[in-house]
């Protein structure tokens, strides 16, 4: 689709586009506050949406603390977004019964995907879905539930307004605004969006919206937003060759990290790009069923390195070269760009207050 | 196999909690019952504690020296030993004795007639007297663990000993962090999963019931518990809450060789 010209939608006319997209048969899955943090679930109006918060973020540190604004998506990103939507954390892939005669019946589950439409997405994990769906729609082989939620999801996209601490997506290329991988793109201002299309079925929604046509203030304005929030970000990530900090395996830092880190594994399972599991089969106490289900695992745990019978990475130093190297330098290779989005939450959700960013820029030599 | 495997639940000192929670398991509980013969199992009514067995449960820790016996006795009729709960494993809550200097003026505190007691200075752990094939942690274990266990040994396969962390699970589980949103004291980073993130799935910092992951950073952890503002005694109180016994931890991570817990069937 051709970039088109943002037309304006009224604050509360964003209820329309709810109305319409539920009409059209989706759930509605956006942002709110629970249990202190700005979390993306199922939402039925404008009202579940966090006016009016804003969250406080560095690492190990998440903070929401009311707000004097009266914007929707006036925050930085929360704990998860879009991942556990559409790679669950714990899934049935199939299930194996034994017959009566003893032979074995293998049956794969059969699931109704929901039309979900997502109200809300930053521009970090548009790029990170971007990802993932390289990784389990583009290989050789593909996901098939994945595939089917991935189908049936819409998405609402806001360009970010604010930044917390934590976000450097700038300097990942990123964000903080919108670019494409979305449906339909806001980018809120005090007295509503500006609302542009993305794609086909977004622009069917958005011929039904009262728009108008929007200002060269409200123009000016978007920009302007653009760049401060821009400039809000002091934290920066420096470039990395392939094989830059696989090379510097030997680098005295990992020792540094490895005494600090938990080997928690929480950065790996907010990372919106991180994607390993482990599989196990559940027996039914009977012994004549089995449920065989994939789990989100991370290579900070003991299942992940184990091969036949030996630990591959027996320490907390070595797990965390996997985590960084594999992130920031070997998924280069694998899918042709880093597997970082920049959206922070590897260090705001660290109980340890590891700072990603500083410590790959130590190791990649950028803060020599 | 022609015959029923057999098995046997023994008592030591204990709450009785574990054994609760195979009596909980209602229906899945007739249907062990009609894959292996219950020996013994006095909470449930069956008696015949001498009983050859294939498979033992044991609850609790050693106190007295007729447990001291009684253990032996058990380990030599039953041909694969599994303890399960925090007593068995480590020497649970009353291996705060282990700590005291002076445990007897303690049952002078606490008993009027205080001769009445007899017991060992220490509650220890089963595996302190005789070798475990297989551990179920947690305080108390839960119905799954029994499942897992019990239908993987009638598979015939060596039961996967879980010692993932606590948060792994938390985060699948979609729980917000207490640790990073509310500044409370979790355990969930050196923690051994089992419970399935009970305490933060309703906003509360895990107490440690399952004992230690794989590779925990005690003292990692620590610095972040002095950074909340936790003095070094709350810090010290926090990690022997529920596993008082320090046997019962494993040593600090980053170890180019991490040790592995004694009795883990893990060969
Ligand atoms: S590595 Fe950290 S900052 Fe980068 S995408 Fe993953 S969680 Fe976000
Ligand atoms: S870097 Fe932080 S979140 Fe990641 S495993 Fe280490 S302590 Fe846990
Ligand atoms: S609440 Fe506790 S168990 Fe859950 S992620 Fe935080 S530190 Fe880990």
């Amino acid at each position: 689709m051709e970039q088109q010209i943002p037309s304006f939608l009224l604050r509360n006319d964003l209820s329309v586009l709810l109305d319409l997209l539920v009409a059209d048969g989706y759930q509605l899955h956006g942002p709110q506050v629970r249990d202190g943090a700005i979390t993306y679930a199922s939402i039925s109006s404008l009202s579940d949406l966090p006016v009016g918060y804003q969250d406080q973020q560095k690492p190990g540190h998440y903070q929401l603390a009311e707000d004097h604004n009266k914007r929707f998506f006036h925050w930085a990103n929360g704990p998860q977004a879009l991942k556990p939507l559409l790679y669950p954390a714990r899934e049935v892939l199939w299930q194996a019964k034994r017959n009566a005669s003893g032979s074995i019946q293998f049956i794969v589950p059969v699931q109704s995907f929901e039309k979900i439409a997502v109200i809300g997405v930053k521009a970090c994990d548009i790029a990170a879905l971007k990802l993932q769906d390289q990784h389990f729609l583009q290989g050789e082989y593909v996901d098939p539930g994945y595939q089917a939620r991935r189908e049936g999801l819409l998405l609402v996209a806001v360009n970010c307004s604010y930044a917390a601490s934590t976000c450097f997506c700038v300097s990942t290329g990123d964000g903080p605004s919108v670019e494409s991988g979305f449906d339909i793109a806001l980018t809120e201002l005090d007295e509503g969006f500006l609302v542009a299309a993305g794609s086909e079925k977004g622009e069917r929604f958005l011929t039904r919206l009262p728009l108008q046509n929007a200002t060269a203030q409200q123009l000016d304005a978007a920009t302007q937003q653009h760049e401060t929030v821009a400039a809000m970000q002091t934290r920066r990530l420096e470039p990395i060759a392939v094989g830059q900090l696989n090379d510097a395996r030997e680098h005295p830092q990992w020792q540094d990290i490895a005494e600090r880190c938990l080997a928690c594994g929480n950065c790996t399972m907010v990372c919106p790009t991180c994607f390993c599991h482990h599989q196990n089969d559940e027996l039914v106490m009977k012994g004549d069923e089995s449920q065989h289900i994939r789990e989100w695992d991370s290579c900070f745990g003991e299942s992940h390195g184990q091969l036949a019978g030996f630990q591959v990475r027996d320490t907390i130093k070595a797990r965390y070269q996997q985590w960084m190297i594999h992130k920031l330098d070997s998924w280069q290779e694998q899918y042709g760009r880093s597997g970082c989005t920049g959206c922070g939450r590897c260090m705001s959700w660290c109980p340890a207050e590891i700072d990603f960013v500083a410590e790959a820029n130590i190791i990649g030599g950028a803060d020599e | 196999m022609d015959r029923k495997v057999t098995l046997a639940v023994h008592k030591f000192s204990s709450c009785d909690g574990c054994q609760l929670a195979l009596l909980n398991m209602g229906t899945t509980l007739v249907e062990l019952a009609e894959r292996v013969e219950v020996k013994h199992f006095a909470e449930a009514g069956v008696l015949e504690e001498d009983a050859q067995v294939d498979v033992a449960l044991v609850e609790g820790s050693v106190v007295t020296a007729a447990d001291e016996q009684r253990i032996q006795r058990v380990r030599n009729n039953s041909k694969y030993l599994i303890t399960m709960g925090a007593c068995a494993t480590s020497g649970g809550i009353q291996a705060l004795k282990n700590l005291a200097e002076d445990p007897e003026s303690w049952t002078a505190q606490i008993y009027p007639q205080p001769e009445f007691i007899d017991s060992l200075e220490r509650s220890s752990a089963i595996k302190a007297y005789v070798e475990v094939d297989f551990e179920l942690w947690g305080c108390p274990i839960n119905s799954q663990q029994i499942t897992a266990v019990v239908t993987q040994l009638l598979s015939g396969v060596v039961p996967w000993d879980d010692r993932e962390k606590l948060c792994i699970e938390c985060k699948r589980r979609g729980h917000v962090c207490t640790l990073i949103t509310q500044d409370a004291p979790c355990m969930g980073p050196v923690t051994r999963n089992g419970c399935g993130a009970l305490c933060p799935a309703f906003g509360r910092a895990c107490y440690g019931c399952y004992g230690d992951a794989s590779l925990p950073n005690h003292s990692g952890l620590a610095v972040r518990f002095n950074g909340l503002g936790l003095l070094p005694k709350q810090v010290e109180q926090r990690f022997t809450l529920i596993h008082p016994d320090p046997d019962a931890r494993l040593p600090i991570g980053n170890s180019d060789k991490q040790r592995h817990r004694e009795g883990q069937a893990d060969e």
